[in-house]
């Protein structure tokens, strides 16, 4: 077999055992003497428990609660926080948080053991949106604090904003809103814990192995080693198994030191959507400053609605504010941003984690101050475009040459924009609308360096080698494009690399799988490992492993958010065309187009992939995935009440890849899994703004959205 | 409960069931024969990952009960992966980026099996429609459309 070359069109390595369904997902485990498990839930947002009263247990069946964590561990989960309980205890903060896991053998019993278990509330007034924990609803749901808000931050760039408004010759102040996303990957959550040996192993549905391990530990209080994490095939994560998991893995390990026999927890698809994480909604306020036709300064108020416990809010909120200027050198800015805390399931990672919400006022924002000015959007935008060595908002410099120019050049070209966007006008009934956006690769900072310190592993045994990372691989092609990185530097046929699932018990600690990260400093470290390993390759069989090292001249602050945010950016740039049925309000996508910069692609068909993937989240973000909730509850709570995108509703998409490639990644790659969710968003609603001829300020904009929109106008 | 004798053909074999006639298919499929490469992805017959083939049509295992099943004759992806035409689709897939996270592929490689079957050069809408039951959350369908055609010209040798 020929090695492999990095632009060589390969398959992937996980195609075909998926296709044949021979790829074994979590629930395609069973083990001899398997019992399930299955939740009991607070029904209630916030109360106080008064009693749990549940059915007499049948024979081999069990009732795991706080009470049976040992004295020695915490009802903990250990997250980037600590707040989050394992079992709530005494209280409840939200609808859904786990009072206690039934287990026993049958399903069906335990459903019925479910229903039938009655706790006793006091129940308490709850704050649920972000208008609520402003106003303290309730009063304050964290403890020793007399406001809501569970994380805060601000950065400047320039000067101070009150002077800077002395000289506009205009000002334009607008609040924009974005709703709860739900990740809906296709398996939902699910894990099962069993023993071997002195140690706890689960088989798991999750990104990240060892967050999961670090998290439930305590609960036991064993040291790290005795809890194993093997990573199954997992279908979908979106960021929806960064942190959760671990809610799962928890009350299992407790109820496994009880009951020493293997146990599994799969989520039905209605748990799953009811009691799980979401994308954190947003309220945004910008106000802005203009003069001869530049913004020349905006000062932003960003709300994120993180629900009961912090999981990972305040790294969302902070990548939310460090993307609240866009792809924009606005030359002074003030932003500040809060992280609210509600009685609402918690909100984590998604896909974008906290940029896409910024990304969509800003997007929206600058057309509005274009059409104010009489400028194309397009033009007006690109006008204002951050350049490399421009200054950040956290007075950090962009690194690479910024390409926007070329590539908002081809898609308009291909999509014709600028003949549509005169001919469409406002108000036509049809729009072509554009946006800008980016993401900054990997953790924050030196996040990198100080909290994750990456290390990854290749091991050679003969002529084959195995990679031995934490990555996981969830779908977005992370075990190809691996392999195709270690087999090009090694000058060996892809074949010959295998990378299995990670075992905590066996691989380094790469750090999660997480933040566009895993190309860029994983890929990296696999690419540093070839290198030497292709150097002493005739040694026989050896072990090469390699620690992250950040690179001299970036300097970060965090304690001020003062610095290098970032390393790297990729940019994009889209453009959608649609058609608004007058009557109904349905909208009709005609047309999407897009151009991303991401440095270079490892492997240009799982890129296209992603990019297909990423701007069909991002479409039906803004256009039909409406999740709401009253009084704590999640209105929609099946795939019928909470519709995504079919193969029926977007068009085949024009998508072209910019090449720049970039200084510190393998091959000259950047991050790009949530680049590509990151703005196609805000293009829709441009282009459903000038088809309606209305402005509008949240999403999603299903056709109920937009005829309260047009009303209300 | 009333056990009941139901006897079916399963990817071209006759078997029998002994139990509740309100069981799901998908149930005794995955647990009684362990055809694990039938998913479920939503319980409620929206997002298509748990299609089959029940005497010749696309159905979602998980809202039919299994005695609605008795005479049928029933294909799972373990049955369809080494036929000629399922063989085809599933390198077809696999070469044109179809599969991302999976979950949804057996399923997907089913409508296409179906589609196929009964079209030959379908156009793009014929495929989009073919599988507009079938929920994918990573490709954005894409890919799976256009492998599809790639299948569709394989067979026919084009």
């Amino acid at each position: 077999m020929a090695a492999t070359r990095i632009d060589d069109k390969i398959r992937r390595s996980d195609a075909l055992s998926k296709a044949r369904g021979e790829a074994k997902y979590v629930s395609d485990y069973f083990f001899d003497g398997m019992l399930y498990a299955m939740m009991l839930r607070s029904t209630e947002a916030r109360a106080d428990i008064v009693g749990i009263t549940h059915p007499v247990l049948p024979e081999g069946y069990y009732f795991i609660t706080a009470d049976d964590i040992p004295e020695n561990g915490v009802n903990s989960l250990h997250m980037i926080g600590k707040d989050w309980r394992c079992f709530a205890s005494g209280d409840v903060k939200y609808v859904g948080e786990t009072i206690g896991l039934f287990v026993g053998p049958s399903r069906a019993v335990l459903k019925s053991l479910v229903e039938n278990t009655k706790v006793e509330y006091a129940v308490k007034e709850a704050a649920v949106s972000i208008d609520d924990a402003i106003a303290v609803k309730g009063g304050a749901i964290l403890p020793e604090k007399d406001n809501d808000v569970m994380c805060q931050l601000y950065c400047q760039k320039g000067r101070e904003m009150d002077d800077v408004f002395k000289d506009a010759d205009m000002t334009l102040s607008e609040t924009f809103e974005t709703g709860f996303q739900e990740h809906v990957h296709l398996e939902t959550n699910g894990a099962i814990v069993t023993e071997e040996g002195d140690s706890y192993v689960f088989y798991i549905s999750a990104q990240c192995p060892f967050y999961v391990r670090k998290s439930v530990a305590g609960l036991l209080g064993l040291p790290l080693d005795k809890v194993i994490v093997r990573q199954t095939v997992t279908g979908g994560a979106f960021g929806g198994k960064e942190h959760f998991p671990d809610v799962l893995a928890g009350p299992l390990l407790v109820a496994e030191s009880k009951i020493h026999k293997p146990i599994k927890l799969i989520f039905d698809r209605e748990e799953d959507m009811e009691f799980s994480v979401k994308r954190h909604p947003s309220k945004v306020i910008y106000k802005s400053a203009i003069k001869d036709g530049k913004l020349i300064g905006t000062k932003g108020t960003i709300y994120y609605n993180c629900g009961a416990y912090l999981s990972a809010s305040y790294v969302v909120l902070q990548r939310g504010v460090f993307h609240a200027n866009g792809v924009y050198d606005i030359p002074n800015t003030y932003l500040e941003g809060y992280g609210m805390a509600t009685n609402t399931f918690p909100s984590d990672a998604f896909r974008g984690f906290g940029a896409p919400q910024t990304l969509f006022a800003i997007e929206m924002h600058m057309s509005h101050i274009a059409r104010r000015l009489g400028i194309d959007p397009a033009d007006f935008k690109k006008s204002m475009f951050i350049k490399k060595g421009g200054e950040t908002v956290t007075n950090g410099h962009v690194v690479e040459e910024v390409m926007l120019n070329d590539m908002f050049d081809n898609i308009a070209k291909e999509s014709d924009y600028y003949r549509k966007s005169r001919e469409y006008g406002y108000g036509s009934g049809r729009g072509i609308g554009v946006s800008f956006y980016n993401h900054g690769g990997a953790f924050t900072g030196n996040g990198e360096q100080a909290i994750i310190k990456a290390h990854a592993r290749l091991k050679k045994s003969g002529e084959k080698v195995t990679i031995e990372v934490g990555s996981t691989e969830m779908g977005q092609g992370f075990q190809t494009s691996l392999r195709k990185i270690a087999a090009t530097v090694l000058e060996i046929p892809i074949e010959d690399v295998d990378y299995p699932n990670p075992d905590t018990s066996i691989v380094p600690d790469s750090g999660p799988t997480a933040a566009s990260r895993s190309t860029m400093v994983v890929g990296k470290l696999i690419e540093r490992c070839a290198i030497e390993m292709k150097e002493r390759w005739n040694e026989g069989d050896f072990s090469v492993e390699k620690e992250y090292e950040h690179p001299e001249g970036f300097p970060w602050d965090q304690e001020t958010f003062r610095g290098d945010a970032y390393l790297g950016y990729g940019w994009g740039a889209a453009i959608v065309e649609l058609e608004i049925d007058r009557r109904t309000n349905e909208v009709l996508v005609k047309g999407v187009w897009t151009s991303h910069e991401i440095g270079k692609a490892i492997d240009e068909l799982i890129v296209h992939g992603q990019i297909n993937g990423g701007v069909i989240q991002s479409l039906g973000y803004a256009s039909m995935e409406k999740m709401e909730n009253k009084n704590g509850h999640f209105k929609q709570t099946s795939m019928s009440d909470y519709v995504i995108p079919t193969s029926m509703d977007f068009p085949k998409q024009y998508y072209h890849i910019q090449e720049n490639p970039y200084q510190f990644g393998p091959f000259g790659a950047k991050g790009m899994g949530e680049l590509v969710f990151n703005g196609v968003d805000a293009a829709y609603v441009d282009a459903l703004e000038r088809a309606i001829g209305k402005e509008v300020y949240k999403i999603p904009l299903p056709p109920e959205d937009i005829e309260e929109a047009l009303e209300n106008a | 409960m009333l056990d009941n004798k139901i006897s079916f053909t399963l990817n071209g074999k006759k078997v029998e069931f002994i139990g509740d006639p309100l069981r799901r298919l998908i149930d005794t499929l995955r647990e009684d024969f362990g055809l694990t490469g039938v998913k479920e992805g939503c319980g409620e017959g929206e997002c298509g990952a748990c299609s089959v083939i029940k005497d010749g049509k696309l159905v979602t295992s998980c809202i039919i009960p299994m005695g609605s099943v008795a005479g049928s004759d029933i294909w799972t992806i373990e049955g369809i992966r080494d036929t000629e035409l399922g063989a085809i689709i599933i390198e077809a897939f696999a070469d044109g980026g179809a599969v991302q996270c999976g979950f949804c592929i057996p399923g997907m490689v089913l409508a296409s099996y179906v589609l196929l079957s009964e079209k030959t050069n379908p156009s793009e809408l014929e495929i989009r429609e073919a599988i507009s039951g079938n929920i994918c959350r990573c490709t954005g369908y894409d890919l799976i459309v256009e492998s599809i055609r790639l299948a569709d010209s394989r067979r026919r040798g084009v």
